[in-house]
């Protein structure tokens, strides 16, 4: 069952007279149940997606398009007004950097509370603290938290309270962004495990989660998004984009990857020459088509359209042509 | 063999802090470097790599113990003894940004470096030589200011100013941590390069396993200020012997990919 | 540099203000008809066709004194100004970068300056100092004014310090010298700028402050001078208000459009506050 889909996401951020593209016509669905991954290099926009599903976009971003659906209700992503009532509540933000995010000055509880009563002015102190309480038992942490400050509590703790407190007001979708960037691998670890025990025990419906780290998504989402300027190239089911990616961003970026594992030895892994596309101008075509060696004449002119097959689905013309080479025979 | 050591430290000791404050962030360190190969010191925030990496440099003073370098005892030479020191070791840092004078074009900082090399050279063509060795051109990097690079192109040109130097030992702190992966192997290979074509050798301080794993020759593991493993790469990714270094390597996300 | 083409509106205005102010103060002496001390006049005679600003208790003109103070006061806040921000530049720099023994005993040694009321050290100055003279006021305060500079600037290149670039120019072969003129100064031009802007007003404000008391410098009519005598001779209650208004107004407008300045170029080096405006 569809939990969240997110249609037409266009916006840009205004800086003096300059325009910079952002983001162009980005679409998701997240499945009730699942993390949905976005992976992509620095650029490619997933931060900003995160701002605006969150609906929490920055204040020089322009959304000119998109629609969010969620829980029932039609979000229209254009007018920032509109959504203020879901935001923490529907959807919630686990943002970058979190652990650094708690206020030193405040007990955990008193943030609960504020938290808490931005979604329900009348709630009572007493109430929220045993909302609270429940919540932070179900990550096991102790009731004792509720009257610490931030750094009584160790990292890990610390790491658990900001998503606890992220998580409150029972949001049915919740948005990481980079949660887990700064983090120590074993930290690393601890947070994968933590966020996909929030998902099976019910806790939020699902979560996207968004990173640089490919290899972190395959082992924690079950389906993964890979965005390039601005634009979502493909998606697909963990197992099958690691296992067989279509798009050529998506293969050279897997290529990349380095993991301790037997094969990374040994041979001479390629990079990706060149850099992203300046979003300052608008793209016509294809936005990897200057660093893409299968690239074709129409690659340049001509937007590829996002092809569906199955579970999965591409924006690149040679997935097309392949389709159609298919469906001929 | 003591002949093939180009830099082994014994004991090495950094202590900040008092009495109870105290931080031992490097704690009796036994490193050796090998001539001719790339050594990767991994250890995730708060192992000391860094701290190493700069008593290695001689940017910071140990607490205790003692640095040799090609035999001789380099502990605590200043002045005109450490600038010969920094001829023959240098370094590229994490931060490919704060790693340049903002306001200056590359061309002046790379011309910094020219202080410690003898009055005559011509320090044009060295940089422009430099520079395209790591696959940049030099008419068009040299004139541009900083903010007008690329992260990669960035710490690709830090690596030409230390190349300017021909040191003999190379030690890159978190050279790559941050540039996307798809720059990060450029990178990464342009430092193999340096290894096979010119016979460098390469300190490559890292917390990722995986990069490490790819590039380097040997694998020095660090946490809470000490070495607790070392061995060939192949080794201690596959037949890990200590606890720690077993619980890095499991908790190291993969890819699961059949080769 | 780019970024100067940012400043606001009021740049412009404050500085138009105060360069006027200074052109008078600089071309007025040399036009002027008499000298500042000269008894051309009637005593308090209101602004007319004779005297534009009228003439004070001797019959000086008050128009003549306010070009002359006007120069006096730029001159000793000038010269305040620079003293006082090449002293704390020096020792800020000294005890940042060396930081240990040195930066205790300069740092310890500004605590005391700051904690000690400036006023009371000029007065002190001032007394037993036996001259008069507009050169030596200006050097006093200027000698007195350089802790909060020194402060500032210390905290900054002690942090700057730690930078990469710091590291790299020390990997080069940079000098302890060298590294502070090519590496960290060039970081705080921005902030000694503001701190000369501010310390030029504070010292034209100290100097208002000692002239009132009395303090004054001799011999020459300075804008506080103008002050002392318009408020001995009771010009306020005796209705004479060109007398007393005239440095009132000039002291006003030189410290307020030079806060004005200092602001502004607070928006140009400081990106933050730019974008707040600029994202629209």
């Amino acid at each position: 069952m569809t939990l969240a889909r997110l249609t037409g996401l266009t916006a840009h951020y205004a800086a003096g007279d300059a325009k910079f593209h952002a983001l162009d016509d980005v679409g998701l669905d997240v499945q009730s149940g699942q993390i949905l991954g976005v992976v992509g290099e620095s650029g490619c926009g997933k931060s900003t997606m995160a701002s605006v599903l969150s609906l929490n976009p920055g204040p020089s971003l322009r959304v000119t398009s998109g629609t969010l659906a969620i829980g029932g209700k039609d979000v229209d992503l254009t007018d920032p007004a509109s959504h203020r009532p879901l935001r923490g509540g529907t959807v919630a933000l686990l943002p970058q950097g979190a652990l650094n995010a708690l206020n030193p000055t405040r007990r955990v509880g008193a943030m609960a509370h504020d938290i808490l009563a931005a979604g329900d002015k009348r709630i009572k102190r007493a109430e929220s603290l045993r909302r609270t309480a429940a919540r932070l038992e179900a990550l096991e942490l102790p009731p004792r938290v509720l009257r610490a400050y931030p750094h009584q509590l160790s990292g890990g703790m610390r790491q658990r309270v900001v998503t606890a407190l992220a998580t409150l007001r029972n949001p049915r979708l919740l948005v990481a962004d980079e949660p887990s960037s700064a983090l120590d691998v074993s930290s690393q670890r601890l947070l994968v495990d933590l966020l996909r025990r929030l998902v099976s025990d019910g806790l939020v419906e699902g979560i996207v989660f968004i990173t640089h780290d490919v290899a972190l998504l395959s082992e924690l989402a079950d389906r993964i998004a890979v965005m390039y300027a601005g634009r979502v190239v493909e998606e697909a089911p963990a197992r099958d984009l690691v296992g067989s990616p279509r798009h050529p961003y998506s293969q050279a970026l897997l290529a990349s990857v380095l993991v301790p594992e037997p094969g990374t030895r040994g041979r001479r892994l390629a990079g990706i020459p060149g850099s992203p596309p300046d979003l300052r101008a608008p793209i016509a075509g294809c936005p990897f088509e200057p660093r893409c060696e299968h690239a074709m004449d129409k690659c340049a002119v001509e937007r590829p359209p996002r092809l569906v097959t199955g579970p999965r689905d591409d924006s690149c013309w040679r997935s097309v042509d392949t389709e159609e080479a298919a469906h001929a025979r | 063999m003591p002949d093939e050591e180009l830099l082994r430290t014994e004991g090495l000791v950094k202590v900040f802090g008092r009495g109870k404050d105290e931080v031992r962030a490097v704690d009796g360190v036994d490193l050796t470097l090998a001539r001719g190969e790339v050594t990767a010191l991994v250890g995730q925030s708060g192992s000391g790599k860094s701290t190493l990496g700069r008593l290695l440099l001689r940017l910071m003073d140990p607490s205790a113990g003692r640095i040799r370098f090609d035999g001789r005892d380099v502990t605590e030479v200043r002045g005109a003894d450490r600038r010969d020191y920094w001829r023959e070791v240098q370094a590229v840092f994490q931060d490919p940004f704060a790693a340049f004078h903002q306001y200056r074009r590359v061309e002046a900082t790379l011309a910094t470096a020219l202080q410690l090399l003898p009055p005559g050279t011509d320090g044009r063509a060295l940089m422009e030589a430099s520079l395209a060795s790591v696959g940049l051109d030099a008419a068009e990097t040299l004139a541009k200011r900083p903010h007008e690079l690329s992260g990669g192109q960035r710490q690709r040109v830090m690596l030409a100013r230390a190349l300017m130097l021909q040191p003999r030992l190379l030690i890159a702190d978190e050279a790559t941590s941050m540039l996307d992966a798809s720059v990060r192997v450029t990178v990464l290979n342009l430092l193999a390069d340096l290894r096979d074509e010119r016979g460098m050798t390469v300190l490559f301080v890292t917390h990722d396993l995986g990069q490490a794993y790819y590039l380097a020759d040997r694998i020095a593991v660090m946490h809470r200020g000490r070495i607790v493993e070392s061995g060939p790469a192949e080794r201690i990714v596959a037949e890990p012997e200590h606890a720690y270094t077993r619980s890095l390597l499991a908790d190291v996300p993969k890819l699961h990919r059949s080769a | 540099m780019k970024a100067l083409k940012t400043l606001p509106p009021r740049f412009h205005a404050a500085a138009a203000v105060f360069l006027l102010i200074g052109a008078a103060g600089v071309i007025g002496p040399l036009v002027a008809p008499a000298a500042p001390g000269d008894l051309l006049g009637p005593s308090f005679q209101p602004p007319g066709a004779d005297f534009l600003l009228g003439t004070d208790h001797l019959g000086r003109s008050v128009g003549i004194q306010l070009v002359h103070g006007i120069r006096t006061s730029l001159y000793i806040g000038l010269l305040a100004g620079i003293a006082g921000t090449v002293l704390g530049v020096l020792i800020g720099t000294l005890a940042g970068y060396r930081g240990g023994l040195v930066d205790e005993i300069l740092m310890g040694l500004t605590n005391i300056m700051i904690t000690v009321p400036a006023i009371i050290v000029l007065l002190l100055l001032s007394i037993s100092l036996d001259t008069r003279s507009v050169t030596v006021m200006g050097v006093c305060i200027g000698a007195v004014s350089w802790p909060w500079t020194a402060r500032a600037v210390r905290s900054q290149i002690a942090s700057l310090r730690q930078r990469e670039h710091v590291d790299i120019a020390r990997l080069s072969g940079s000098r302890t010298w060298r590294i502070i003129a090519v590496e960290l100064l060039p970081y705080m031009m921005s902030y000694i700028v503001m701190a000369f802007v501010i310390q030029l007003y504070g010292a034209i404000l100290a100097e208002a402050a000692l002239s009132l008391l009395g303090l004054g410098p001799a011999g020459t009519a300075s804008l506080g001078v103008m002050l002392h005598w318009a408020i001995a001779w009771e010009s306020i209650r005796g209705g004479q208000w060109w007398v007393f208004l005239t440095p009132t107004v000039f002291i006003t407008a030189i410290t307020f459009s030079l806060l004005l300045v200092q602001s502004s170029l607070d928006t140009v080096f400081n990106p933050r506050l730019r974008d707040g405006k600029a994202a629209r």
